[in-house]
Formats: structure tokens, C-alpha cells, sequence
């Protein structure tokens, strides 16, 4: 197990193995997309409260479910960078972030489209909401954090500590959150859990979430190669691979 | 030196540094004062408007004052080699940067516990309204003299980090000011306030335990 590990860690065999897995995660993604978004605006019923707006569901969730999660992938892999010091995985922690931050984007601005139509307000100040800007914030700042080193080792291990530092705090401040509202007088806002969806609604869905994790997987691949030939670019096996014109730039 | 008198030590020596230069010292103090100044002159003096606004402007004016106050934590000693010494040292680096935090809340935390007061009752909070800003201000500026150093070690080797360092360490403040600021509103109004203050006092003990850790592995990376 461990020498596969050590060896999933060596550049070229990731820079090989991430180039051969990434087709496979891109076109099944493709193709669940389109039956997906086939199936959630064409085949699925019209909500019986929400009528067609209930649709932006195939958007919002799969994204606000990516953007947590790709905050976990960001924290382990800093995590596996810190404790084994290994380069690849900061680097796959550096190729995720900008991805992550995007799906939180895409799913605060898909949610307060979501949110005009049925609550009346593009924001409301919901712990729920209040967690999601937060964590576009901790992806801002550990963009940022990463970028404003010149010593790329120095800035994998300080943006790395702060994603670990973050992965404490998420829970903290989402259950600050609930526990803050729970203080006020009574709640303002009714949660989003629909009365259970039902299965002609659901399968889009659910297909979509898969079409997106995988889409995830083939962007954060093609993004880890990007970087590792960056972080590479002078090294035997990228001269090897390019001819040595490409390696001395 | 056994580790708590080498403890004392540094906070000693952090206090002697920072009494050389008082006007540093002050600066977020009277930025403190001057923040909550702003509020009733740009909103309206009325009695119920600031005593509704009070605990927010309060509290949010107590962390931007500490926030000020972060960028100089760890610069001079990075910048003069002293903290290279304080690492290759023989004691813990958390225990110095423990000591570090302890004095840089006595310098901030503290006098801003003292100063509230007196700023809360120019926005005519109740006397209860008042003793809950006090007790959550002390068990909140430790925790944000933590969090802070923490970022403050992690942006140590960064120029201009000012931005940056709001950046990092205000999303990792807010819990400390939804607690603090609610608390002293729901006291204003003669609730009990035991929830809020408990989860102050259980976020100082968490941050304690483990801050000072991960503010010692940022040094050692900011100093690499």
C-alpha cells in the first residue's frame, strides 16, 4: 500500500496516470450532464408551489455541495503535503482551490436567484447563507495567502497550515451560525428541506451531483498536470517528455 | 530557566519593548475610541437608535482595534533576528509565542476591557448591557490576541500583509463577535446570557489549546 502511495506521489507517474484518467472523468461527466439538464428542465414536473423555479435545484445543490467539499479535498491534501511532505499534494491542493472557490461562487449567486422567487429576498442572513460566504472568504484568503510568497515551498506550507487551521473553524463558525439565530426571538426564515422530492424530480438531480463530482475530478486532474509542469519545468523527465527545447524556458 | 519563569521572561521583555514606543501603543486604543465615535455622528444621537447599535459597534470596534494592532506581532523580531534565536532556542517555540500573545492582549486586550465600559454608557446601554460587554470583551480579546497571532505568524514573512492579514483572520473572528456582540444585546434587554458566555469561554479554551501550536509551525515556516 505504501510503496503505490509513494509512488502516486512521483510527478511524472501522476503527470502520466492523471492524463490517462482524466478523459474517463470527463466524457461520463458530459454525458450525465446532458441527461441530466435534460431530465431536470424538460422530463421533471413542474413543482406544485414553486412552479419552474424550483429548477434552479440542479444548479444550486450540486454546486453547494461541491463547494464543501472541495474544501475537504484542499484540507487533506494539505494536510498529506504537511505531514509527509509531499509536493504533489500541495499542489493538488493549489489546483483546487480556485475550483472550489468557483462552485461557491456559482452556488451563493444560483441561490439568491433561487431566493427572490420564493422568499421574496436575493439574501437573507441564514446561517446556512452566512457559512457559504464565509468559506468563499477562507478560499479568498487562502488564495491569496498562497499567492503572496515568492518561495513556492514556503507558500505550500503556510496556505497549507491555514487550510488545516480552516477545517477546524468551518464547523465552529456553521454551528455559531445556527446557534446565533437560534438566539433571536423566533426564526424569520423557514429552512430550505422541501417536503421530500419526489423521483421524477429526484433522478435529474442526483445525476447531476454525479456529473459535476466527476467534472470536478477531470478539471482538478487536467489543473494538477498544469501545475505539476510548472512546478517541474525544469526537471530530467519534462525535458525527456518535451524534447529539451521546452524544459529550458 | 524553568518554562514558566522563561514565560514570564517574554512577556517581560515584550511589555519593556512596547512601553519604549508609547504612541504604537496607542494608536488602537484611540482607534478604538475614535471608530465609536463615528457611529452616533453619522447615524443619530438618539437614545434608542445607539442603544440597539451599541453592542455591535462595541464589539466590531474592539476587532478591528485588535486587528490594527497584529501586523507589528512578529515584524521587528523577524526583522532583527531575534526570533531565529527564540526557535533555535532550548525552549518550546508555542510557550514563546504563547508569551508573546499573553503580552500583546495585555497591551490590547486589556485596556479596551477597561475602556468599553465608559464608551458604553456614551451609547446609554443598561448597567447590565454594560457588565456583559465587559465580561465577554475579557473572554473574547484573548481568543482574538490568538487567532490573531496565528495569522500574524503566517503572513511574518510577507510584506505589507495589512490586507491580508483581515483577510485570514476575520472569518476566523466572526464566532467571538456573534457571541460577544449577541450577548450584550440580549443582556441590554434582561435575558440571560449564560449560552453565549459559556461558548466564549469554551472558544478561548479550544483556541488556547491549539493555536499556539499552529502559530509555531506558521513561524517556522514563515522563517525558512
Amino acid at each position: 500500500m505504501w510503496t503505490w502511495f509513494h509512488k502516486l506521489a512521483s510527478p511524472p507517474h501522476f503527470y502520466r496516470l492523471a492524463g490517462l484518467i482524466g478523459p474517463w472523468l470527463l466524457w461520463p461527466s458530459l454525458l450525465l450532464l446532458a441527461v441530466g439538464t435534460y431530465g431536470g428542465l424538460v422530463l421533471a414536473p413542474a413543482d406544485y408551489q414553486q412552479g419552474d423555479g424550483f429548477r434552479i435545484i440542479y444548479v444550486h445543490v450540486p454546486s453547494a455541495y461541491l463547494s464543501t467539499t472541495i474544501y475537504a479535498v484542499l484540507a487533506v491534501a494539505s494536510a498529506i503535503g504537511l505531514i509527509w511532505r509531499i509536493k504533489l499534494a500541495h499542489a493538488v491542493a493549489a489546483a483546487a482551490a480556485p475550483i472550489g472557490a468557483s462552485f461557491t461562487a456559482v452556488a451563493l449567486i444560483s441561490g439568491a436567484l433561487w431566493g427572490k422567487p420564493m422568499w421574496g429576498t436575493y439574501w437573507e442572513w441564514d446561517p446556512r447563507l452566512t457559512s457559504e460566504l464565509i468559506l468563499l472568504f477562507i478560499y479568498f484568503g487562502y488564495m491569496s495567502l498562497r499567492a503572496s510568497f515568492e518561495d513556492l515551498n514556503q507558500a505550500d506550507r503556510a496556505s497549507g497550515l491555514l487550510a488545516v487551521i480552516g477545517v477546524v473553524n468551518l464547523p465552529i463558525i456553521h454551528y455559531s451560525g445556527m446557534w446565533w439565530s437560534s438566539l433571536h426571538q423566533g426564526p424569520s426564515l423557514k429552512t430550505l428541506d422541501a417536503p421530500s422530492i419526489s423521483g421524477d424530480m429526484l433522478w435529474p438531480l442526483l445525476l447531476l451531483i454525479a456529473a459535476s463530482t466527476l467534472f470536478f475530478g477531470a478539471l482538478l486532474l487536467s489543473r494538477v498536470r498544469a501545475e505539476v509542469l510548472d512546478r517541474e519545468q525544469n526537471s530530467r523527465w519534462i525535458q525527456d517528455l518535451f524534447g529539451d527545447s521546452a524544459g529550458a524556458g | 530557566m524553568n518554562p514558566g519563569r522563561f514565560f514570564i521572561a517574554i512577556v517581560r521583555r515584550e511589555l519593556q519593548i512596547a512601553f519604549k514606543r508609547w504612541s504604537d501603543l496607542l494608536s488602537p486604543l484611540v482607534f478604538f475610541v475614535m471608530v465609536t465615535t463615528l457611529f452616533p455622528l453619522a447615524l443619530s444621537p438618539q437614545h434608542a437608535v445607539l442603544r440597539n447599535l451599541g453592542p455591535a459597534v462595541l464589539w466590531i470596534a474592539a476587532l478591528l482595534a485588535t486587528l490594527l494592532s497584529l501586523n507589528a506581532l512578529f515584524r521587528a523580531d523577524v526583522e532583527d533576528g531575534s526570533l531565529e534565536q527564540l526557535v533555535i532556542g532550548p525552549y518550546p517555540l508555542p510557550l514563546v509565542i504563547l508569551g508573546k500573545t499573553a503580552a500583546h492582549w495585555l497591551l490590547n486586550g486589556l485596556p479596551l476591557v477597561i475602556l468599553a465600559p465608559v464608551l458604553a454608557v456614551t451609547y446609554y446601554l443598561p448597567v447590565e448591557g454594560v457588565r456583559a460587554l465587559s465580561l465577554t470583551l475579557l473572554l473574547g480579546t484573548p481568543t482574538l490576541s490568538l487567532l490573531g497571532a496565528a495569522g500574524a505568524a503566517l503572513t511574518a514573512a510577507v510584506r505589507q500583509s495589512g490586507g491580508l492579514l483581515a483577510l485570514l483572520v476575520l472569518p476566523l473572528m466572526l464566532p467571538v463577535l456573534m457571541f460577544g456582540a449577541r450577548a450584550t444585546d440580549l443582556a441590554g434587554s434582561g435575558e440571560p446570557i449564560d449560552g453565549p458566555v459559556y461558548l466564549l469561554g469554551a472558544l478561548f479554551l479550544l483556541a488556547l489549546s491549539l493555536l499556539p501550536f499552529a502559530s509555531a509551525a506558521a513561524i517556522r515556516i514563515s522563517l525558512d
